[in-house]
């Protein structure tokens, strides 16, 4: 299992791998420059100023003599400065590209996490959609998403850089005084354990805080959306008061982290103290001796407080690396699912003309609880086919098994004689059209909802749909017309005008085969019958299916089925379907009583 | 999820700044001991290099270590001191942050309690729950953290650069030649990184919408088949915050090196003519060191302060933010005659009962930047009397039930409540007297007896009891482990809609108020809890004065007069046998309606 999420990181890193290396070299680079500062103060102090013997070898040591030594640096010691500020300059270029590749790679990763996991997302099935908790999954996308990001890019380079900073400084304090080495580096494990440790136990205390801001936010949330019944029963100070006592148990847990923070800060701050305190007065004692110089004791120092920041940190990064690991296993999940992207390009992609026929179809979303039962049906191309049933009776499964947004768990459907599951998926779906039961509408203008599924569509065409659905005249009604915004930072629509909008939306592409689940449920019954007779006039050689409760449209269709809990139970035309006793009989009594003007009592 | 529209102005909120010393000043004691600590540390950071010069001249040039215990017992007694005041300041910089946030918040949410609805028409939830939590968390913890960060730096570069000056002039200026540079440079990178900083915060927002959409909508997509359109135009997005993303990284990473060059550069200006002057005689080596410590210790924070403005920067938008909020004005209050002959009366005083009788003399109404609803609206209600009122949405319903609860107030003309003009009876005797029911059963997390009494704190256990069973409630709340006790999540969840819908008509009867208001449910439940509302609402509205939006045809033939509303007037009104004689507007309604309700009976 580790070995699969391992991959999966690697997968998004792809292609960022080169950046990935030169920024770690870029930064060890930078690292060990940034020691090399004191070392030139040693020298000034030690041997310039002061005159004792040069610390150097080799290569440095020549390059020292032939500048002049330090008779010649007496009296120009801005050569010294000069050389302190270019290997600043140095340092400040290796960390600059060090930063730059890091911001690169994980900015690159992160783009590359965000597109996959969307797309991965629009893949997964439709029965993983009705089930999953919206609300967790986005967290998953963002904060998890951003938690990988964080750790890449700077937790893992603060865990390189604090390594290679106590290395390097460790190797360079033993080459100039074994002893104080050994005293600047025995506090060094004791702050790190603590940091650990203390970051570790704080966790806990987070969590309590977090659950107290979440109780106490659901309580400022039930009151804004209930407003009104605040005010109807004229419970402001009650809720008040449930508030203050929320967010006083909020500030007390949060602010027991605080104090657990200023103990933890405290007390490192002393425990480093201590330390450069030892460096100090144990240098001073053996430098008193002229054991050391003071130039080595200054560069101690220097070297001392640039780890403590580092050391300190590393502590708490170790500690993070756990929340790092838990994100990564929640965005794991999602890929673990399977998408309907692995039948992308398989199947065959043939004429639709729309015959279609339901051979002994059965279908369940879990064991044992089958939703349809031996379905069995045939319709024509052009015909016109209408279902009706209770809640519950399967109607939706059924259509949507057409589209294949489920497969049949054990019978077949064809469509012009070819079986549905050899046909390629995408093809399948641009031949049919389905509006759904509750229709969506994206965050854009009702024009680029209706035009959805072919941006390219004409106008003449837009409006036509539009009349069809009998939408037309709604939509110029509005401020922009066409260009009204809809969704959440736009106009509300209506149920039935949102439905109207789906069904203008699926008619742009001319399908030879529609679908309508009950699509026309929140709009009246005159609307009803009118947009019925468009589509009628205008659909004649397509195959319809209509799923409603109305009679009158019930009564047009050349094929009637009616469904209770999964089966057909009646099947055929008006003229048949009445004789019979049945639902469809039962319905269509209510309404004749109706139309002939009685009101019986209810 | 909404878009924050933020509005940056980039320049010093003076107000702003005074208010939010008003809340610091509450908490005088706290900031007094935080500014104890904070000069305490500052000065003592300042001295330690001048324990190291101490140590080098004293010791280490004269080659004696007499007297090296006192040192050491000095030193500890500082970083011991020091170690405390670090306690100290975060102590008190924290305490001063959840206190004041605490008070912030109190403040805002007492403030929303009395905020009319035309504010909540132009804000929504989302936006609000945002002042008041994150934005007043932004708000304090960069002022806490900031004012640390800005005193300690302060002081710590004044008593540096004193410091300095006492040890030698000369070396002190030289360091200080390269502050103007080094505060351009600060300032010219921080100003970019915020402009960027804003930037990716609002890209990263459009991405968790587009998040949010592709999940809402994944069915959808697959019908259309727009997987890979869709995606496309994701891709346009997370591109777009990769660049903004790598150009803050990459300002950032130019800025730091800059910055520290600079200041290298003042180091080695000290060196230089520090090192000269040792030769001199001028200074000793102890000194030296102790510069070089300082200007480590100096151009940290000069270096910080670019960064800190920007903080406050970023401060301020969120402090405005939730200042509008504080300071928003109140539209329905009591006027000056009313506070006068009653004095302020509070949501929680003992209510006087009205008796009922309410009437609508010329009421116009329209929202704020919307059409007239009602036009020359007219309607007298006698006491007990149960008026239904139907008609398509936006024919003004809602608008004539808030009007009654004074939610709204009308454009012109007036409401009488027992025949004096409302607006001259305390708001909250209004509000006390009424009894509310919403289209979605609104019930809170807490127990079901907690629900309930919220119609009445001061109910008994057997109120509540006998209340329950009069809406026929007490047997599923019954069944539950902890009956009456049973816990209730965020919103009321656990109990079915047509359970919740029950809970909530038990609250209006326990609350027995002189109006009672229902704003009926339009989903259907199984017929068997169908029918306990029914009677329910039954015994509810009898003998209550009440306005009820009716969709069930059963709840319409419970009134005693029926409205028919039709862009703000109304065009029929009677009772439903004289409606239905009439065989008009209403009869066609009744009858598509019915026969709706009567076929979905039979496919349950």
């Amino acid at each position: 299992m580790k070995h699969k999420k391992f991959n999966l990181i690697l997968s998004f890193i792809k292609g960022n791998r080169k950046n990935y290396l030169l920024s770690i070299i870029f930064m060890i680079l930078a690292t060990v420059t940034s020691l090399i500062n004191p070392l030139i103060i040693k020298l000034a102090i030690d041997s310039i100023i002061d005159n004792k013997k040069v610390d150097l070898s080799g290569v440095l040591l020549t390059l020292y003599h032939n500048i002049g030594g330090r008779d010649y640096l007496i009296g120009n010691l801005w050569v010294l400065g000069i050389i302190l500020i270019l290997i600043s300059l140095l340092n400040g270029i290796f960390s600059f590209y060090s930063k730059k590749h890091i911001a690169l790679v994980s900015e690159k990763t992160a783009k590359n996490m965000r597109n996959k996991l969307y797309n991965h997302i629009q893949y997964l099935s439709y029965s993983y959609h009705t089930k999953v908790d919206t609300g967790d999954l986005i967290q998953r996308c963002t904060s998890d998403l951003e938690k990988i990001r964080s750790f890449l890019s700077q937790q893992f380079m603060e865990i390189i850089r604090a390594f290679t900073l106590v290395v390097s400084a460790l190797l360079i304090m033993l080459s100039l005084n074994v002893k104080l080495s050994l005293v600047s580096f025995i506090v060094t494990p004791i702050i790190i354990f603590v940091a650990f440790k203390f970051f570790k136990y704080i966790k806990i205390k987070f969590k309590e805080t977090d659950e107290a801001e979440s109780a106490m936010t659901t309580i400022l949330q039930e009151n804004l959306s209930s407003m009104r019944i605040v005010r109807a029963f004229a419970k402001q100070d009650y809720e008040i008061d449930k508030f203050i006592s929320a967010s006083t148990k909020f500030k007390n847990t949060d602010f027991t982290v605080s104090k657990l923070m200023a103990w933890y800060w405290g007390i490192t701050d002393l425990i480093c103290d201590i330390q450069i305190g030892s460096i100090l007065i144990l240098g001073t004692f053996w430098a008193a001796q002229n054991l050391l110089s003071v130039g080595t004791l200054i560069a101690f120092i220097a070297y001392a407080q640039n780890m403590i920041w580092p050391i300190r940190n590393l502590g708490r990064v170790l500690a993070d690396l756990g929340k790092a690991s838990v994100s990564l296993n929640r965005i794991y999940e999602i890929f673990n699912e399977e998408g309907e992207e692995i039948d992308l390009e398989t199947g065959l992609k043939p004429d639709i003309e729309g015959d279609i026929v339901f051979n002994n179809v059965s279908f369940e979303y879990e064991k044992n609880k089958p939703v349809l039962n031996n379905i069995s049906f045939s319709v024509k191309k052009g015909q016109t086919v209408a279902i009706l049933g209770g809640t519950g009776a399967g109607k939706t499964t059924l259509v949507n098994l057409i589209v294949r947004l489920f497969d049949v768990k054990s019978g077949y459907i064809t469509i012009d004689g070819i079986n549905i599951k050899d046909i390629n998926r995408k093809w399948l779906r641009e031949k049919i059209g389905i509006v759904l039961q509750e229709p969506f509408l994206f965050s854009r203008s009702i024009k680029e909802n209706i035009t959805f599924s072919n941006y390219s569509a004409s106008d003449t065409r837009i409006k036509d749909v539009c009349k069809m659905a009998s939408i037309y005249d709604v939509i110029l009604g509005f401020d922009k017309g066409f260009d009204t915004m809809v969704g959440e930072k736009g106009v509300t629509l209506s149920g039935g005008q949102k439905q109207r909008v789906a069904i203008a939306r699926t008619l742009l592409n001319k399908n030879k085969i529609l679908i309508f689940d009950d699509s026309l449920s929140a709009v009246d019954v005159q609307t009803d019958a009118f947009i019925r007779e468009r589509l009628k006039k205008n659909l004649s050689k397509t195959t319809t299916f209509i799923i409603s409760h109305r009679i009158s449209t019930l009564m047009q269709a050349d094929l009637i089925l009616v469904m209770e809990k999964g089966e057909i139970t009646q099947q055929g035309t008006h003229k048949t379907l009445i004789n019979e006793v049945g639902l469809y009989k039962e319905v269509f009594d209510i309404q004749s009583s109706f139309t002939k003007g009685g009101v019986s009592n209810a | 999820m909404h878009e924050e529209i933020e509005e940056y102005k980039n320049g010093f909120n003076k107000n702003l700044w005074k208010k939010v010393l008003t809340y610091l000043l509450k908490h005088l004691k706290y900031l007094l001991f935080l500014l104890g600590c904070l000069t305490l540390l500052a000065g003592l950071d300042a001295l330690t290099p001048l324990l190291t010069k101490y140590a080098i001249d004293t010791y280490i040039e004269t080659n004696s270590t007499n007297n090296l215990a006192w040192f050491i017992l000095v030193y500890f007694a500082i970083i011991g001191t020091k170690a405390v005041s670090v306690f100290g300041l975060i102590y008190f910089a924290e305490t001063l942050f959840v206190e004041v946030s605490h008070n912030i918040r109190i403040d805002a949410f007492k403030k929303l309690q009395k905020l009319s609805f035309t504010y909540y028409d132009k804000n929504t939830v989302g936006s609000l729950i945002t002042r008041v939590t994150s934005d007043t968390w932004s708000l304090t913890s960069i002022i806490s953290w900031g004012l640390v960060d800005l005193i300690w730096g302060s002081l710590t570069i004044i008593t540096v650069t004193i410091l300095m000056f006492i040890l030698n002039v000369k070396v002190t200026l030289s360091l200080l030649g390269v502050i103007p540079l080094l505060l351009i440079v600060s300032i010219l990178f921080q100003k970019k990184i915020l402009k960027s900083t804003r930037e990716a915060r609002k890209y990263n927002s459009a991405i968790t919408s587009s998040f949010n959409e592709g999940i809402q909508g994944a069915t959808t997509t697959k019908t259309l088949v727009r997987e890979n359109k869709n995606l496309q135009e994701f891709d346009i997005k997370t591109e777009r915050l990769k660049s903004s993303a790598i150009k803050i990284a990459i300002l950032s990473a130019l800025f730091f090196p800059i910055v520290s060059a600079i200041g290298i550069l003042g180091t080695s200006l000290a060196l230089w003519s520090g090192g000269v002057m040792v030769f001199g005689g001028i200074i000793t080596i102890g000194t030296l060191s102790a510069f070089i410590a300082y200007t480590q210790l100096f151009f940290f924070p000069i270096n910080d302060m670019a960064r800190i403005f920007a903080n406050f920067q970023m401060a301020q938008a969120a402090g405005e933010r939730v200042f509008t909020l504080l300071e928003a004005g109140i539209d329905i209050h009591d006027n000056e005659k009313v506070l006068l002959k009653y004095g302020l009366v509070k949501p929680s005083d003992p209510v006087s009962k009205l008796e009922g009788f309410i009437e609508f003399k010329h009421v116009s109404f329209q929202y704020k930047d919307g059409e007239k609803v009602l036009d020359d609206f007219n309607l007298k209600v006698k006491k007990g009397e149960t008026i239904a009122i139907v008609g398509e949405t936006g024919s003004g319903k809602t608008t004539i039930v808030n009007l009654a609860c004074r939610f709204y107030e009308p454009t012109s003309g007036q409401i009488l409540i027992d025949g004096k003009d409302y607006k001259d009876i305390p708001l909250m005797n209004i509000q006390g007297n009424l009894g509310y029911m919403l289209q979605n059963p609104h019930l809170f997390s807490g127990t079901i007896e907690d629900n309930i009494i919220y119609g009445n704190l001061n109910a008994t256990k057997e109120q509540v009891k006998s209340v329950s069973k009069l809406v026929n409630a007490h047997e599923f709340i019954s069944n539950f482990k902890d009956g009456y006790n049973h816990k209730l999540s965020k919103g009321g969840g656990g109990l079915s809609t047509g359970q919740k819908q029950l809970v909530c008509i038990a609250r209006a009867i326990i609350a027995n108020p002189s109006i009672f208001i229902l704003d009926e449910a339009t989903s259907s439940v199984d017929t068997h809890t169908e029918k306990a509302i029914q009677d329910a609402i039954g015994a509810v509205i009898k003998g209550r004065t009440s306005f009820v939006i009716a969709h069930r045809l059963s709840t319409i033939r419970k009134a005693d007069r029926i409205l028919l509303l039709d862009k703000g007037k109304i065009v029929e009104e009677g009772t439903h046998e004289d409606l239905i004689k009439k065989k008009d507007r209403y009869y066609k309604l009744y009858t598509s309606q019915f026969l709706e309700e009567q076929e979905l009976e039979i496919l349950k």
